[in-house]
């Protein structure tokens, strides 16, 4: 079957970056199309009529929303090669369970250290070391969230990755300090090249934050 | 067969969706009542993360979150499937499960809040319901289309303890007029037998979050 598979994106985000991970692992050819968010694509009001957010998958014309549900639709139509989750429904469910984590607790904490100041900064750095420490128990020994291979987990994870050195300087904080383990898995999935192609350098993630604080008066 | 047993409290939405798809496949279980101001050792157990309800014990291995429960349950015990085959039509339920999920505090806030933060609430939830109902239901008598499926289940609670809410705060949102559709989806929603007969007592409900909303409205003064 013909597969015409087409993402529309934003470079600096890391819901986009879940995507392009999931894609690069299954080594699906796509077309690649950033996205204006101050100016949206009618293409993208389209597609993703609802939130008239990125990323979109659209794949033969029709369109999957939301990072998450199109990792596992990517999952699902490109079955035979890397399986993101495993086979058995409860170890699905347990890598489903912490993927659903991830995104009730990491975002929204991590916004407010580079986004904000004093008490509210703070508490945030409070709750993202929290947050990291219980990701770290459950990596344990394990070379991968989803052991022995990169999986579903590791892909919905590894993207705030590229964030890290804003988080860190903003914050004024170490996450290796605190999270060494986080940050030797990090490096592990790094050495992927569908990771390492797929987010971009630390240090642009950051001067994108600058910049965005000034454009948008938050400074 | 291997021991099902459910962990619940019995005002929760949440441990209703689980119960609906147990009952829709047929599978029995042993239900387990918890005190939420009084966890169990073996709640905390089972979900040491978020130790909240509801908590499936399969074969004494637990799953938690009710959405990925259902997922479990809709893998292991395959009739009466609650998603469909196909993978887009999957991610098209998946999609409005997420919806769902992050729009309904919205109702929550509707019945925890009073002045002008009821009014935001009131809002929030009609757009949800608006969206809902034009993009998500269309034309179709369910969500999972002529039977219910998984986004059935997850908006259903949300609906039903809408009703409740709307009766406690006075206020009446998912009428027939503003949302025609949507006020018949829960109307046949509610007929199909297996929801019709496991829903918490009404008087008990209302009862209840009476309660709790003039606790929590003098608690914030």
């Amino acid at each position: 079957m013909a597969h015409e598979v087409v993402l529309l994106d934003f470079w600096p985000s890391m819901f986009g970056m879940r995507v392009r991970v999931a894609l690069a692992e299954k080594g699906i050819k796509y077309e690649y199309k950033e996205e204006d968010l101050r100016n949206k694509s009618p293409l993208l009001l389209k597609m993703n009529p609802i939130h008239k957010k990125i990323p979109v998958l659209i794949h033969n014309g029709k369109p999957v929303c939301e990072s998450l549900v199109i990792v596992q639709y990517i999952d699902e139509v490109w079955k035979d090669k890397n399986p993101f989750l495993p086979s058995d429904p409860y170890h699905k469910a347990h890598s489903r369970f912490w993927a659903d984590f991830i995104e009730q607790k990491v975002y929204d904490t991590a916004r407010k250290i580079w986004a904000t100041k004093g008490e509210e900064q703070e508490v945030a750095k409070k709750e993202f070391i929290e947050t990291f420490k219980i990701l770290e128990g459950e990596l344990g020994e394990k070379p991968f969230f989803g052991g022995e291979t990169f999986g579903f987990v590791d892909i919905a994870l590894i993207t705030f990755y590229s964030w890290f050195y804003t988080y860190e300087t903003f914050g004024n904080f170490s996450i290796e300090a605190e999270c060494p383990k986080i940050i030797a898995w990090a490096k592990r999935c790094m050495q992927k090249e569908s990771v390492a192609n797929s987010l971009p350098d630390q240090k642009k993630i950051y001067e994108f934050t600058v910049w965005m604080k000034k454009y948008f008066g938050m400074d | 067969m291997a021991e099902v047993k459910l962990h619940g409290i019995w005002f929760s939405p949440f441990l209703y969706r689980v119960i609906w798809a147990l009952k829709l496949k047929g599978i029995s279980y042993e239900y387990i009542e918890e005190d939420l101001s009084n966890k169990s050792p073996l709640l905390l157990q089972y979900n040491p993360v978020h130790k909240k309800i509801p908590v499936l014990v399969h074969s004494r291995k637990p799953i938690c979150e009710s959405m990925i429960i259902i997922e479990y349950i809709e893998e292991k015990w395959p009739q009466t499937p609650l998603l469909p085959s196909d993978p887009y039509e999957r991610a098209k339920a998946r999609f409005w499960v997420k919806f769902v999920e992050e729009k309904a505090p919205a109702i929550w806030s509707l019945y925890r809040s009073t002045g002008e933060e009821q009014k935001k609430a009131l809002k929030d939830s009609s757009e949800m319901l608006k969206i809902l109902e034009e993009q998500g239901l269309g034309e179709k008598k369910f969500f999972g289309g002529d039977t219910i499926g998984i986004v059935d289940i997850a908006f259903g609670v949300i609906a039903h303890w809408f009703g409740v809410f709307e009766e406690i705060v006075e206020v009446k949102v998912l009428e027939a007029h503003a949302f025609p559709r949507l006020h018949a989806w829960k109307e046949n929603f509610e007929e199909v037998p297996v929801i019709k007969e496991n829903l918490p007592d009404r008087d008990k409900m209302l009862d209840y979050f009476k309660k709790r909303r003039m606790e929590i409205l003098s608690a914030s003064q």
